[in-house]
């Protein structure tokens, strides 16, 4: 419900009306890249040759999609990137579900359970926000190399664990600092322990924040490519690394539609968990400023 | 035995102590109130209590047992916050079993629990209820049967009435000095107001500065205040202090008031009230402590009782609340309420004549502001 009073004058609506056109102008203009990524998919290569970039299709296929998932050529193996899909699946749900666990305990400990130093322990933590991946890239190698998880899946999910802590952990120590320590003295003379008032108290309101913190997980780590083709190997590459093989591997001709469909297929997740979650997305950002 | 009791409790944090060696003693079943202006320190002798927030030295006895370094959990103590601090996610059901869930008890007699409670507060038709349904007397009312489910030692209430509106907040008032009579447990009770200090408990301490200044009956914080700390804390209007001259001798102790415009006031000083202290102060400045209410309309309380000094004045506001009128005066080198009945029409401006009642006056050394008599 529109709940502003506005001036009604012609001039204030000509002035409203094209703020609208800019604003859906604007918006077309974003569109545009997944409009022709979608377009371009769906074409026989004929036509991408001919016709221009957004023009409709003529004759609409789903070869491009099926070559795509199952038989283009990444680097050697000529397999799709299906596996990969896979692969990236593989990764990023265990890592999404430790770092995000991880962050809530971290967040909850920084602060209801406070000890000395916890500030200090929470600023070092949000510095490992702005840690550029590539410096980490050699030590980490080591790392894994001593632990013996070198190229394996597992390797991979301790890698975006780490990295990820830091980012939830933040999400959740902003969003547990809103909720009245009161609650938590409470549940204290009531008789709860640490994990009881975790998960008791504290986990069934953290919805929203468990959203954001999902989300943004989802897609910081579907969408990692640096540490994919660093720490993988051929049967442990996700699906960003595999796209990249699909696109750079040429054999003869282009195939533009089919690397237009692998990247919808590499892109498809996240855009999924966005058209799902996103409401709650910006809820939960918001969550912890705005009583209510 | 005493139900709490609490020997020279420090509490620092960082290099500001908030508690300085505070010591108290409740006995089974009385109803204490820590009352003071916010900073005073109470807020944290409860915490301290319940163990929320340990303390730097000191101990804390419940039952006779040290609990000093006990978690809250093993303290067997139930508190009332502020914030009432239902758990959102449970209903008002699960909201009073949550302590007796945690104890391990069985679950029939948790469901026996919530009914008890729920009958005593009235809130039986809410039980299925989540906090956020609930009216704001409505969570006081279930934060309370959290408390009352089990039943611990010791009962903390950390100024629950204040997040409620004027009215509800009576009718608390009143409910829990009635559940208080009927269970006749051991309270705690923090608040900043010191009208539900007066009305509820058996005895007040008024705090300051992480001291206790005064720990006694509500009749003796209120008629007998050490310092003008407390004398100006307690009460609604708060008392008038007056500056005044000492004079006379042992027998005949007299204030004298300078007064601008009229000739200066002499008030006599019931020797019943003398003090040795006063011997020392003659001739130097003392503050004369009146309430509201030691004034009253020529011959209409007082008679002709020889403590009685007539004063005339002009009044410069009249407040009716209804039940009182409450006049601004000029008096020495300041203004004074006096509290009238609502018969006395008086209006601003107007000349009235009153008796000054010294016999419950107080009065205090200008410079420790502490009791002179």
């Amino acid at each position: 419900m529109d709940n502003v009073i506005r001036r009604r004058t012609p001039g204030a609506r000509l002035a409203r009306w094209s703020l609208y056109a800019v604003l859906i102008g604007m918006a077309l203009f974003y569109l545009l890249p997944l409009v022709v990524m979608l377009l371009t998919s769906v074409k026989p290569l004929e036509e991408i040759r001919a016709g221009s970039l957004l023009a409709l299709p003529q004759a609409p296929t789903l070869a491009p999609w099926v070559k795509a998932w199952s038989e283009a050529c990444t680097g050697m193996r000529c397999e799709g990137v299906g596996g990969y899909f896979w692969n990236s699946f593989r990764i990023v749900i265990p890592a999404v579900a430790i770092s995000t666990l991880l962050g809530a305990l971290n967040g909850y400990a920084l602060t209801k359970w406070r000890f000395r130093g916890a500030d200090l322990i929470f600023a070092l933590m949000l510095f490992g926000c702005f840690i550029p991946f590539q410096v980490v890239l050699l030590p980490m190698a080591r790392t894994l190399g001593w632990l013996g998880l070198s190229t394996s899946t597992a390797g991979l999910v301790l890698v975006h664990v780490v990295f990820g802590i830091a980012f939830t952990t933040l999400f959740f120590r902003n969003f547990y600092v809103s909720i009245p320590n009161e609650l938590v003295s409470a549940a204290k003379l009531d008789g709860a322990g640490f994990f009881r008032i975790f998960w008791r108290i504290l986990l069934p309101i953290s919805a929203p924040i468990f959203v954001v913190s999902v989300i943004w997980q989802f897609t910081q780590i579907w969408n990692d490519f640096l540490f994919g083709v660093a720490f993988s190997a051929f049967e442990t590459q996700p699906v960003t690394v595999a796209l990249n093989n699909l696109v750079n591997t040429s054999t003869g001709v282009k195939e533009y539609n089919v690397d237009m469909a692998a990247a919808m297929i590499a892109a498809l997740p996240t855009l999924v968990v966005y058209v799902l979650a996103g409401k709650y997305f910006v809820r939960g950002l918001t969550a912890g400023s705005v009583k209510g | 035995m005493s139900a709490l009791e609490i020997r020279q409790v420090r509490k620092d944090f960082g290099a500001t102590r908030v508690l300085k060696d505070v010591s108290l003693s409740i006995d089974s079943g009385e109803f204490l109130i820590l009352v003071g202006p916010s900073g005073c320190g109470k807020s944290t002798l409860m915490n301290a209590i319940a163990g929320l927030e340990p303390v730097t030295a000191g101990e804390i006895l419940i039952a006779g047992e040290d609990v000093t370094w006990r978690t809250p959990a093993e303290r067997d103590i139930a508190m009332v916050f502020q914030s009432y601090a239902l758990y959102p996610s449970m209903t008002v059901r699960q909201n009073i079993a949550f302590g007796l869930e945690m104890r391990k008890v069985p679950k029939a007699e948790r469901e026996a629990a919530v009914e008890r409670v729920a009958d005593l507060l009235q809130i039986s038709p809410l039980l299925d209820r989540k906090p956020s349904q609930l009216s704001g007397g409505q969570r006081q009312r279930v934060a309370m049967g959290r408390a009352l489910a089990r039943e611990p030692k010791i009962y903390l209430f950390d100024e629950p009435l204040s997040n409620l509106d004027a009215k509800l907040r009576v009718e608390m008032r009143t409910e829990i000095k009635k559940l208080h009579q009927r269970l006749g447990t051991t309270i705690v009770y923090v608040t900043h107001d010191q009208i539900e200090a007066m009305t509820l408990a058996d005895r007040i301490a008024v705090m300051r500065d992480g001291h206790i200044l005064q720990l006694g009956t509500p009749e003796e914080v209120y008629n007998d205040p050490v310092d003008m700390f407390v004398a100006g804390f307690m009460g609604s209007p708060s008392m008038n202090f007056i500056q005044a001259t000492l004079e006379g001798d042992a027998g005949a102790y007299r204030l004298a008031i300078e007064t601008p415009e009229s000739p200066r006031l002499v008030l006599p000083w019931p020797a019943a009230r003398e003090t040795p202290a006063m011997a020392d102060a003659v001739g130097g400045r003392a503050v004369l402590g009146l309430r509201p209410e030691h004034f009253s309309e020529e011959d209409l309380r007082l008679g002709d009782r020889a403590e009685g000094t007539l004063l005339a004045a002009k009044v410069t506001v009249a407040e009716p609340t209804g039940a009182d009128i409450l006049l601004r005066l000029p008096l020495g080198d300041g203004e004074v309420t006096a509290r009238v009945g609502p018969k006395a029409s008086i209006a601003a401006g107007e000349w009235i004549e009153l008796r000054v009642d010294m016999s419950r006056a107080v009065l205090f050394s200008p410079d420790s502001e502490r009791r002179l008599a």
